[in-house]
């Protein structure tokens, strides 16, 4: 028998397939990682339902979920800015580095004090995270350098230029030569609420996602840039400045991924170290890839991802897993996700002998 | 579109269907078991490696097993790979949750993580390896690592050729250095030419970074390389190229089978079931401990076969001498790097003096980054 399929693209389903897409290939992974569950001895049924109430089962769960969110949105909400015109910037983790490393800097040594010192950290990182991401935003738009290699080993460079500092000159005097910074003072602390460590971040990430929601849907800026992104050479005709518009939305991409900086070290860390992000910029990456367009989809693909990796803390605290299992559950979630966003788009039809003739 | 409904409902009812039987499972004690009669402890570990380290994490582990002999004490649990910072609060918060009663955090990283979770439950003892700060539920322990690392310099000093020894360090904090400088202190006392030439990998765990430097150790000339990181990657550099190798944490002669000398490695066990009987019996204080091989917290693993019958009996004399307190490692007179004295000839450096060292003695090739 002759079996050969053919890929054909489908037509687009609303919103309401998507969602549904995405619930069902987390639910497949589930069920691929339940062979591996029983593999341990452990019964999947069981290990997700504590996974569910680990992360959502009492109010210290949400919280410390919503803390895992919160440098998901911001990061998401930065890849996902450029992405809208087919730009890659794959940088975010490096742009919160800077972020991180600028507002490290105020908070410990610019000597600004009292209530101006989380401003200024805002205002410092934002332009780090964007200056950073500049450098690639003018090199593509000048030169046709892609942006993809730009953004991404300018990380390397990030992430070695924040352990000179800790290593280094910033390193706290009094820390037994251990390279961390000093901790912030409180005034370069966000509040934390409900005697949790929720903190001032997620609600900094959710007023983002409504500032970028209203910026590319609300205004003509956000109309070009769109434009740009679905056809450069109809925009350039249209008299658009595609240039300076990649410049931009890179320059922006990049602060907004800055922005995500701030909010770790004064929400969270209160100091610079080593491994300020385990990965959010990449982990954006995917958030924005499956949120497409929508600021709304990066908050709800990041809570989806939050519960994911603090629920998956589970797996070790009741069930003595080894650490390798939550990466081999994460991986799995991942890959049946952007697998789902292929057949979104894309339908595999059989092709029978009565369609070929 | 149809078939993605099938699949969701499908699994929607397979979790259903299996959850229900299962819950008994899932049940953990709630609250710590304080009330009961007589004190049970149940232990939680946060380790910063994987348990399959062969080194530093899994020495612990090892005493974790051993404190769980005890009948007062539950199935412990572990949480292997935790990022230090701000992620081992959420782990440490997530132990207390499920009810352990006493918590083992067992890397300097964790120290303002313990310190912030310990501030919140009064009720549950925090014991935090290697730092230096507490509080009334927080203690603090390390060992005198020192004491079998000056012994294992006199093996490295009597067995060197190129009188060149390698040393592959991950940070440059007083810990490490301490070691270092034992570890020459024990080579020149016998070999007054040898060079103790040092690598900063700046990391704990990293086996590629671990064997670039290992390699650029014998490279320079070292036919000895002793090492303060936790992967076996040091040792397997040394067996690779027909050197020898002084390991660390646990006897992991396994890895090196011919290059091999001997390992100060750690017994936690001592530690681990002292702290989980005075929890028990209610008689455990905040304090800093810091015990030495006479307390059996450090130990020189079983020397090889490479290493001379005299030489053997040296080590031998020399352990009976520390463990007797007639021998002190860091005893004058010492000299730092640039020939200066420290302390004079009947002085000895004072417990501060070794928790904040930032210096390297003479012999010691390298620097310390300021």
């Amino acid at each position: 028998m002759n079996l050969q399929f053919r890929v054909e693209k489908r037509e687009q389903g609303g919103p309401l397939f998507r969602i549904l897409a995405i619930i069902a290939s987390i639910l497949i992974a589930l069920f691929v990682a339940g062979f591996l569950l029983l593999a341990a001895g452990v019964d999947p049924a069981a290990a997700y339902l504590e996974i569910l109430r680990e992360a959502l089962g009492s109010s210290y769960g949400i919280s410390e979920t919503l803390v895992k969110t919160t440098p998901l949105i911001i990061t998401g909400l930065a890849v996902s800015v450029a992405f809208r015109m087919q730009i890659w910037n794959i940088g975010a983790e490096g742009q919160l580095y800077m972020g991180a490393c600028a507002a490290t800097w105020v908070a410990l040594f610019s000597g600004v004090q009292g209530s101006l010192t989380l401003p200024a950290m805002f205002v410092a990182a934002f332009i780090a995270g964007g200056l950073w991401a500049s450098v690639a935003g003018l090199l593509r738009a000048r030169w046709q350098v892609n942006e993809v290699i730009v953004t991404l080993l300018m990380n390397y460079i990030a992430i070695l230029l924040t352990d000179y500092l800790i290593f280094g000159p910033w390193k706290n005097p009094d820390g037994f030569n251990f390279p961390i910074t000093a901790q912030f003072s409180q005034a370069a602390r966000f509040s934390e609420y409900f005697d949790s460590r929720l903190h001032s971040g997620f609600f900094l990430a959710l007023f983002c996602a409504l500032a970028i929601y209203l910026l590319m849907e609300r205004t003509i800026w956000g109309f070009q840039v769109k434009a740009i992104g679905s056809n450069p050479a109809a925009a350039r005709y249209a008299g658009m400045k595609t240039g300076l518009a990649i410049f931009l939305v890179l320059t922006l991409s990049g602060a907004i991924a800055g922005i995500a900086g701030f909010s770790e070290v004064a929400g969270l860390q209160h100091r610079l170290q080593h491994g300020l992000a385990p990965g959010y910029g990449y982990t954006a990456i995917i958030i924005a890839w499956l949120a497409r367009r929508s600021a709304l989809g990066v908050v709800i693909v990041s809570f989806l991802l939050g519960v994911l990796l603090v629920g998956g803390d589970s797996l070790q605290l009741s069930w003595q897993l080894p650490v390798a299992f939550a990466y081999a559950f994460q991986g799995l979630i991942l890959f049946f996700l952007l697998a789902s966003d292929f057949f979104i788009n894309f339908r595999l039809r059989r092709i029978t002998e009565e369609t070929d003739g | 579109m149809k078939k993605f409904l099938a699949l969701l409902a499908a699994a929607i009812l397979l979790t259903a269907c299996t959850s229900n039987d299962q819950k008994p499972t899932t049940t953990v004690a709630p609250t710590p078991a304080k009330a009961a009669v007589e004190k049970q402890i149940k232990a939680g570990f946060i380790y910063v490696g994987p348990v399959g380290d062969a080194g530093w994490t899994w020495a612990h582990d090892q005493g974790r097993i051993a404190m769980e002999k005890a009948d007062y004490v539950l199935p412990s649990t572990f949480i292997e790979s935790v990022p230090e910072g701000a992620e081992a609060t959420r782990v440490i918060t997530g132990l207390v949750k499920k009810g352990h009663n006493l918590i083992f955090t067992t890397s300097f990283g964790f120290m303002d993580a313990t310190l912030d979770v310990a501030a919140k439950y009064k009720d549950v003892v925090f014991m935090h390896c290697s730092g230096y700060k507490t509080a009334d539920n927080v203690g603090t322990y390390f060992g005198r690592m020192y004491e079998p690392r000056y012994l294992s310099g006199l093996i490295a000093g009597k067995m060197t050729k190129t009188d060149i020894i390698g040393y592959v360090a991950a940070f440059p904090i007083p810990e490490v250095i301490r070691g270092i400088n034992a570890f020459t202190l024990g080579v020149r006392s016998v070999n007054p030419k040898a060079k103790v030439k040092v690598v900063w990998t700046q990391t704990w765990f990293d086996p590629g970074v671990e064997r670039d430097a290992a390699d650029s150790l014998l490279d320079v000339g070292a036919d000895i390389l002793t090492m303060h990181q936790d992967a076996p990657a040091t040792l397997q550099a040394a067996e690779a190229r027909g050197a020898y190798v002084i390991g660390y944490n646990s006897d992991t002669r396994k890895f090196a089978p011919n290059a091999f000398l001997t390992a100060p490695v750690w017994n936690w066990a001592s530690v681990y079931t002292k702290t989980a009987e005075e929890v028990k019996n209610g008689t455990w204080k905040s304090q800093q401990i810091w015990w030495g091989m006479k307390q059996d917290l450090v130990r020189l693993a079983p020397l090889s076969d490479k290493v001379p019958a005299e030489v053997k009996a040296l080590v031998a004399e020399k352990q009976q001498a520390i463990i007797d307190g007639t021998l002190i490692p860091f005893a004058g007179p010492l000299k730092d790097q640039t020939g200066r004295e420290i302390i004079g000839a009947g002085a000895a450096l004072n417990d501060g003096a070794l928790l904040g060292m930032n210096w390297f003695v003479e012999g010691v090739q390298g620097t310390i980054p300021k």
